[in-house]
């Protein structure tokens, strides 16, 4: 079975049996991960390019690991700062690069709907690696395997989103993709960082930490970025920490056996303290690992139908 | 030379008329609004008021020389009038010229229009005021012109406003550049007051909309595109209603988008305060929802807002709170469009989608009679700004277009005159066509059927 398109923009309008197509096909190459020779055939001769538009330290690393532990060929183009500010347009940067011949884009960018212009620009696949305060969708696969894979499901359980949902592209893509799914998602902030009209989509929202974690299975720590300080959107940091940075003692309220996630990079001891993020709940590795596993499977289902079947 | 609109549905708003009649046209002028008998002696032209047929002053040589167009079906109105218009010349002649907007504006029913001051340089000293005008006279249609309220829209200092005035500017102005001081914004109605001008308000808190992009909302939530707040607009015009009594200046809100907003505005009016606004085509046609598919050319300042608003506006249009219907026709190069969303220029083309859209969403669904959108179009632009046009005035311009409201019509850009391409409207299936546009006599667009001369030749 393939997916029957030809990006990956979002979770947004994707559908259940979608996402759960992805999440088993990752699921079943995660094992090539484990192998001594992590090397399988079945992107032989498919080139892939990743665009960034933003620094990525792991979705980038992640992406490409994916795309040659599958034996495709990489290019890898960085920009920094704007495409405006570089000179060239992105799109005439994405026509250039299509001419070359890539099959697949995988573009990170900080303007929200950059990828959906470049989907629109190119007749190769593009998928969204983090545009914007818009969508993450791997981070969000990634998640909902690791939830998986440790619940054993995700349909019924609780999962609170807690930090900077405003800004926050992780949980924008969480929230689609678990209630898709079944979940039960909860988002967790300093009203400050609540978006307008957040709580028309399908979650609940909390401003009170203490509150929100009460019995959930899940706790999915968003990051907090310094440099939106200057915004002020809340007063100091010791004050975030002190109402939503996800300690030890808060984590007691949540179920006993909670999970605890985070999408990286982690503020230690701003949101997240250290013993809870080295502690014995934490999963924060696993999504990692997990990621790599997401990627080639997406990967596989976008290239891999066209004529060149090879069993994995 | 005359001319003779026939048998066509004349609305004038500015004097009550909607009657199947004719218009005489002669030397640019509008002879006679009535009846045309056509002589029957071949000797001289008789004209018929009322029951009463009276000799007109016509020579009889003339009467060889009639152009008959025959007008059946249509309606007759004066020309619109749009008093909101990004001409983009000087400075910005790769968007827009003053030779293609007016020619847009022709294609769109508009004999008159008013050009904003954010041009490079600005419109902001008699010398430039006075360059927009000259070009303005060389082209199809009326070009006015309103002055920067700040030196080089600077918001620092006031521009030289009464010789602007002098000059030919019609209005003052801080479009695209909201004044932010509150102080200054008070001095310049003061000020703008004493030469009897109103003051054209973009109303934008600009400390709210930093880098903002599109209606703060649940769709610009889920899109993760920074949000505008209706509130951004609303604190402004509050403020500017506020200074308006202070001042007792004339205040023109432009580009009113909200619901807030109508209220406001309608709060001033119930106190007596000189206030009047303008809303736009696309504010009562779309939503913060066309801005799903990430599509630029729905990035405007201010932003689309939601339904709710949209029936606000539509509301205070036929309760006669919002006066004016412009276009703020912002036209903008392909690659000022094609670039993400959050880099791309704001606005879009109005000109030539104007009627349509003011047929199909006001007219058709009932909101406004023909009368009354017509009305917004031309008496009321002309009410703010103090101008002679905007009526069917026998001895005046003959400045007139003629529409057909039951044509229907498809939306494609590669058809407009504008430079600009850049519309949401691309493909929508609309009803109600500018069939021709006349200025001072002269059809400068479009096309108008000729009648049969109904006369006997000499």
């Amino acid at each position: 079975m393939q997916l029957k398109r030809k990006d990956i923009l979002g979770l947004q309008d994707m559908t259940a049996e979608e996402i759960g197509l992805i999440l088993d096909t990752a699921e079943s190459y995660k094992e090539i991960l484990s192998r001594p020779v992590k090397k399988v055939p079945i992107l032989r001769g498919k080139s892939i390019c990743t665009l960034f538009y933003e620094n990525s330290t792991r979705t980038r690393c992640s992406f490409e690991l994916a795309a040659k532990i599958m034996s495709a060929d990489t290019t890898s183009v960085s920009v920094s700062g704007s495409s405006i500010q570089k000179g060239e347009s992105f799109k005439d940067t994405l026509l250039t690069l299509e001419a070359m011949g890539m099959d697949l884009f995988v573009i990170r960018h900080s303007a929200s709907g950059a990828p959906h212009f470049a989907a629109r620009v190119v007749k190769s696949g593009v998928v969204n690696a983090g545009d914007g305060m818009h969508e993450h969708p791997t981070q969000g696969l990634l998640d909902m395997l690791t939830i998986r894979e440790n619940k054993g499901r995700i349909e019924g359980l609780k999962v609170l989103i807690v930090g900077d949902i405003m800004h926050s592209r992780v949980a924008r893509s969480n929230l689609w993709g678990l209630s898709k799914m079944g979940a039960e998602v909860r988002i967790c902030g300093p009203a400050t960082l609540l978006p307008v009209g957040v709580d028309k989509l399908p979650v609940k929202t909390y401003t009170d930490l203490d509150e929100a974690i009460d019995g959930v299975d899940v706790v999915n720590v968003l990051r907090i970025q310094l440099e939106r300080m200057d915004r002020g959107f809340f007063p100091s940091i010791r004050e975030y920490s002190k109402f939503y940075g996800v300690s030890k003692t808060r984590l007691k309220r949540a179920k006993p056996d909670v999970l605890v996630m985070h999408p990286g990079p982690m503020n230690r001891g701003i949101e997240i303290t250290p013993e809870v993020a080295d502690g014995e709940f934490a999963v924060i590795t696993d999504q990692v690992t997990n990621g790599v596993a997401v990627r080639m499977a997406l990967l596989y289902l976008l290239l891999g139908g066209g004529g060149s079947v090879v069993s994995a | 030379m005359l001319l003779v609109l026939r048998g066509g549905r004349v609305i004038d708003p500015s004097r009550g008329v909607d009657e199947v009649t004719d218009v005489i046209i002669r030397n640019g002028h509008i002879q006679y609004i009535g009846p045309f008998s056509p002589p029957t002696n071949g000797s001289s032209l008789l004209v018929n008021r009322g029951q009463k047929e009276v000799p007109n002053s016509f020579p009889s040589q003339e009467t060889t020389n009639i152009k008959f167009y025959d007008c059946a079906g249509l309606v007759i109105t004066p020309g619109f009038i749009d008093m909101h218009v990004h001409l983009r010349e000087p400075g910005f002649e790769h968007k827009e010229t003053i030779a293609t907007g007016t020619e847009a504006a022709a294609a769109g029913g508009f004999t008159t229009i008013v050009a904003t001051p954010n041009t490079k340089p600005a419109v902001d000293n008699r010398a430039v005021v006075e360059y927009v005008l000259e070009r303005g006279r060389a082209a199809l249609v009326n070009v006015l012109t309103t002055g920067a309220a700040t030196k080089c829209n600077e918001g620092a200092e006031m521009a030289e406003i009464g010789d602007m005035v002098e000059a030919g500017a019609v209005a003052i102005s801080d479009d695209a550049f909201p004044l932010q001081s509150a102080d200054l914004m008070r001095r310049v109605m003061e000020y703008a007051k004493m030469f009897n001008i109103p003051v054209l308000a973009h109303c934008e808190d600009k400390s709210m909309t930093r880098d903002a992009v599109m209606n703060e909302g649940v769709t610009c939530t889920v899109l993760g595109l920074r949000p505008w707040p209706r509130q951004a607009e609303e604190i402004m015009i509050w403020r500017n209603i506020l200074l308006a009594d202070l001042t007792g200046c004339a205040l023109h809100v432009q580009h009113v988008t909200t619901a807030g907003g109508v209220e406001a505005i309608k709060w001033a009016k119930s106190r007596g305060i000189r206030v009047t606004c303008e809303t736009c085509p696309q504010y009562f046609s779309l939503t913060d929802d066309a801005l799903t598919s990430f599509d630029t050319n729905a990035k405007c300042n201010p932003p689309l807002r939601t339904q709710a608003d949209v029936d606000a506006i539509k509301a205070g249009l036929a309760d006669g709170t919002i006066d004016v219907i412009a276009t703020d026709h912002a036209p903008h190069a392909r690659e000022d469009k094609e670039v993400e969303m959050q880099e791309a220029a704001f606005g879009m083309v109005g000109l030539e989608t104007a009627l349509s859209l003011v047929i199909t969403n006001l007219v058709k669904s009932g909101v406004l009679s023909i009368g009354e959108a017509i009305e917004k179009m031309t008496a009321a632009p002309a009410r703010v700004l103090g101008l002679s046009s905007g009526a069917l005035i026998e001895g005046g311009s003959a400045d007139i277009t003629v529409i057909d409201p039951e044509a229907n019509v498809t939306i494609r850009s590669s058809e407009f005159k504008s430079l600009g391409r850049n519309t949401p409207f691309e493909g929508f299936e609309l009803a109600g066509r500018v069939v021709a546009t006349i200025v001072a006599g002269e059809v400068v667009s479009g096309e108008l059927r000729c009648g049969e001369l109904m006369m006997e030749k000499k």
